[in-house]
């Protein structure tokens, strides 16, 4: 009964949907208030629907209804309850779910918050948003059923893949989709301003908050993939350019372009159609990226649903949906008004660079993700591009986008001058070169690309902090008159400073595990002992031990160093009892300076186990980096001024802090 | 919407959807082709079999030559190891395909020191009709080979018909080695 109540509440949605995706646009062509307001309504009622949908659908997963189709696939009675929810979205049809679920709550977000806005501003853009969630509606609806029954009903289902059994990735789906249907918002409002013809700094506060949001889930969500790869996969990598990665990864840099052109609408009016095509284009590879995973066009570790029916239906939508709003951008965009003038040498033209730069990334990583399909097709030939090609390319481009980042928020707005910029960042440079020079004297020279990239993460750091510290006058004006700048610095500006220090951060972190880890893979009987990075590593035991759903073996491995002991490592083998599948469970212990990884792999006591030890310096900064990252973000978005009218309303509540 | 004057940069807003059109059409030509994206197919199929030279695994026998391969009639080339789990999977099919069906096999011990390779197929049954090792691969770099098992299909005249980069499975036997062979004889 309630399988089918989910799948009613799914159609009507669609309804509902078909409503807010038409009458809107018609009030707000013709100017009528009441037309318009049905866009709210109908953005609440598809949101109510399709809560109650999802919640019908995790019902079953989480009473393991086996009469219903998806739940027989992907979930087990004997899963942990954890497990059971997450997978609801650890498929193809429940990620659909989640993907709907989350776009019709952000359109429900928009229609309640959206009370300042324009009505017909709001109007179209809750129209536009519906028409993405039919598009996605009508797919789960006709190509990809979460509520089909099976008759009879199996006893109990086939489990869930035992990689995806993991607390990491139950979360890293979510805030994946967080991010890429944040960027529908933007899209929404960058279509419907494309409508009006008009896009001004109002249109940009309301845009900015959504990129912001989006790219700070999108960060975490990337984030935790690369540090389930790091732990679960047991390779001790940390990204390996695999395609879905980078589906993952363009909207992201051309997310983080966005959120900082948008900041150029916002102040000086200007980079307003280059801003509209950046919202829409980091929604389409938001896009491409689920038509890549789902169409099985590419070959990676992480495809499910290789459908080609329903890769046509999803390249169908995107044509329709990226081509409708490119066709629209080519036509309206034309007649934007352009806006203020700046000199190249300004706040302005340093963020104009890091929108390049990150939008050159953005193409790189395309190119290099699309070329061995390309070839394929047009003569046969089978090439693999991978990270050597990253490596040359991606990674000297964003030497340019660090050397911006450092200098850039020295830059004055509208005009300003570029040495006394670099004469203010004299001395974060020159301890970056010996930062540099002392990394590139720990490697061989081989790796002079590491040794320039650990320097610009130093530089990074450090020029972040100064610019902190300009602002604030830290240590050269009264400590009194420091607190006092800190309490009106906008938090934009913190968000800012934190994000970028945490950027250098992560490449350091990047740099110092790929070029100074040591690895050892030797045989190891119990009581067996070898030498590894400075210390003793000896395999105490190998047990057998029972969890929920597996069993496993568990090895214990003590690290010594001079008959100290230094840390105990407890990797295992888990074999999945339902699936008959096995895993490896990696064992890291972690001081936050470097991380000692081991992974037990297959062997006996007699013939002895392998066993595979990391020593990676600086591992957990990468992803620590990265949530500060995220975290930068956020402090950004709790600014004030995001919010419009926020501020007149700012500035009074700021003078009591004088 | 008010009448803009056409200028020669317009055409540039035109680009991203030109792009978008031109990436569209290869998704979609690449979902019709129907193209395995996993196979990452062989240069030799339809040319010559490359040359065949290794001693055989057998002592009382001579190094096994091109000649094996000009007999007239087709023959496979099966590529294999003892230390290799997906060998030992297909090799019932290889041994029904030999005793029943009466095909020439030709096995290559791959990096598989010649007693270990002995050892295996004393204990797994013997389907070859000839047997070598490539010790240190250095022959089966001229066959293109990425790993074992592979199998070719080599036909009558000596030319590479079918390379199969896995262990050949019940369906690859009925659908592409059988009919393969038929034609062939």
């Amino acid at each position: 009964m309630i399988p089918e109540l989910g799948h009613y509440a799914l159609i009507l949605a669609l309804a509902v949907a078909l409503v807010q995706a038409s009458l809107p646009l018609v009030g707000a062509a013709r100017g009528d208030v009441r037309l318009m307001t049905l866009g709210r309504t109908a953005a609440l009622t598809q949101a109510a629907l399709i809560v109650l949908s999802f919640a019908a659908l995790t019902e079953a997963y989480v009473t393991s209804d086996f009469s219903v189709a998806t739940v027989v696939a992907n979930s087990h009675s004997a899963k942990p309850l954890l497990y059971k929810i997450s997978g609801v979205w650890g498929n193809h049809e429940g990620s659909m779910m989640l993907w709907v679920l989350i776009l019709s709550v952000f359109g429900a977000a928009v229609a309640l918050f959206g009370e300042n806005l324009p009505d017909s501003l709001r109007a179209r853009a809750l129209a536009v948003q519906a028409w993405v969630g039919v598009g996605f509606l009508a797919f789960i609806l006709f190509t990809s059923n979460p509520f089909l029954r099976l008759s009879p009903a199996p006893p109990d289902g086939n489990g869930m893949n035992p990689l995806l059994q993991d607390p990491g990735l139950a979360f890293h789906p979510p805030l994946l989709y967080l991010g890429y249907v944040g960027f529908s918002v933007t899209f929404a409002f960058a279509i419907a301003a494309l409508i009006e013809g008009r896009v001004d700094a109002a249109w940009a506060r309301w845009v900015r908050p959504w990129t912001l949001a989006a790219w700070c889930f999108l960060t975490l969500g990337i984030t935790l993939g690369s540090w389930w790869s790091y732990y679960i996969l047991g390779w001790g990598g940390f990204w390996f350019w695999d395609p879905v990665e980078n589906a993952s990864l363009m909207p992201w840099l051309v997310g983080a372009a966005l959120l900082h052109s948008a900041i150029v609408v916002e102040k000086r009016d200007a980079l307003k159609s280059w801003t509209v095509l950046l919202s829409i284009l980091a929604f389409s590879l938001s896009l491409l990226g689920t038509f890549l995973v789902r169409s099985g066009v590419l070959t990676s570790v992480h495809a499910f649903a290789q459908d080609p029916a329903r890769g046509m239906f999803i390249l169908a939508f995107l044509v329709i949906v990226i081509g409708g709003a490119l066709g629209l951008y080519a036509w309206r965009a034309p007649t934007l008004q352009p806006g203020g003038r700046f000199q190249p040498v300004s706040r302005e033209g340093a963020l104009i660079v890091n929108n390049l730069l990150l939008c050159t990334l953005c193409a790189t990583v395309l190119l290099g993700t699309l070329y061995p399909l390309f070839l394929d097709l047009v003569n046969g030939a089978k090439v693999s591009v991978g990270p050597p090609f990253f490596n040359t390319t991606f990674v000297p481009i964003s030497f340019a986008l660090f050397a911006a980042m450092c200098v850039g928020p020295f830059l004055g707005w509208k005009r300003a001058e570029l040495w006394p910029a670099l004469v203010r960042l004299r001395a974060a440079f020159a301890v970056a070169v010996i930062g540099m020079i002392l990394a590139a004297t720990m490697i061989d020279r081989h790796a002079t690309l590491a040794a320039i990239a650990f320097g610009f993460g130093v530089w990074l750091i450090l020029a972040s902090i100064l610019e902190f510290a300009d602002r604030t006058k830290l240590g050269r004006a009264p400590w009194a008159e420091t607190r006092r700048r800190l309490a009106t610095l906008p938090r934009a500006s913190i968000g800012m400073t934190i994000s970028h220090t945490a950027v250098g951060f992560v490449v350091l972190g990047a740099v110092a595990t790929s070029t100074w880890n040591v690895e050892l893979i030797r045989t190891f009987r119990i009581g067996d002992s070898a030498p590894f990075a400075g210390w003793q590593a000896t395999l105490t035991n190998v047990e057998q031990v029972r969890g929920p759903n597996y069993d496993a073996e568990r090895a214990t491995i003590t690290l010594t160093r001079d008959g100290n002991p230094y840390v105990v490592l407890t990797p295992e083998r888990r074999m999945f009892r339902v699936q008959q599948r096995e895993t490896t469970e990696t064992s890291i212990r972690t001081n936050f300076l470097r991380d000692v990884y081991a992974t037990l792999g297959e062997g006996d006591a007699l013939k002895g186990w392998t066993i595979r030890l990391y020593d990676n310096p600086l591992a957990p900064w990468i992803w620590l980096g990265a949530a500060l990252c995220a975290l930068g973000g956020f402090v950004s978005l709790s600014d004030r001024r995001l919010r419009i009218g926020a501020p007149k309303r700012s500035r009074i509540v700021a003078q009591p802090a004088e | 919407m008010t009448v803009v004057p056409v200028r020669s940069n317009h055409l540039l807003y035109l680009l991203p959807l030109m792009t978008l059109a031109i990436l569209a059409g290869f998704f979609g030509w690449s979902l019709v082709s129907g193209r395995d994206p996993a196979s990452i197919g062989s240069a030799l199929v339809g040319k010559p079999a490359p040359s065949l030279k290794a001693p055989s695994l057998r002592p009382d026998e001579a190094a096994l030559s091109d000649a094996l391969l000009h007999t007239g009639k087709p023959a496979l080339v099966n590529f294999f190891a003892s230390w290799c789990t997906p060998c030992l999977a297909e090799h019932p099919l290889l041994e029904r395909l030999a005793k029943k069906e009466g095909i020439t096999i030709i096995g290559i011990a791959w990096k598989n020191k010649p007693e270990e390779a002995r050892g295996w197929l004393k204990r797994q049954g013997d389907p070859f009709a000839t047997a070598g090792y490539d010790l240190d691969g250095s022959m089966a770099v001229n066959w293109g080979l990425s790993g074992v098992p592979e199998t070719f299909l080599i036909d009558a005249h000596g030319i590479v018909r079918l390379h199969i980069r896995a262990p050949i499975l019940e369906k690859d036997v009925e659908s592409r080695i059988l009919p393969l062979l038929r034609a062939g004889s």
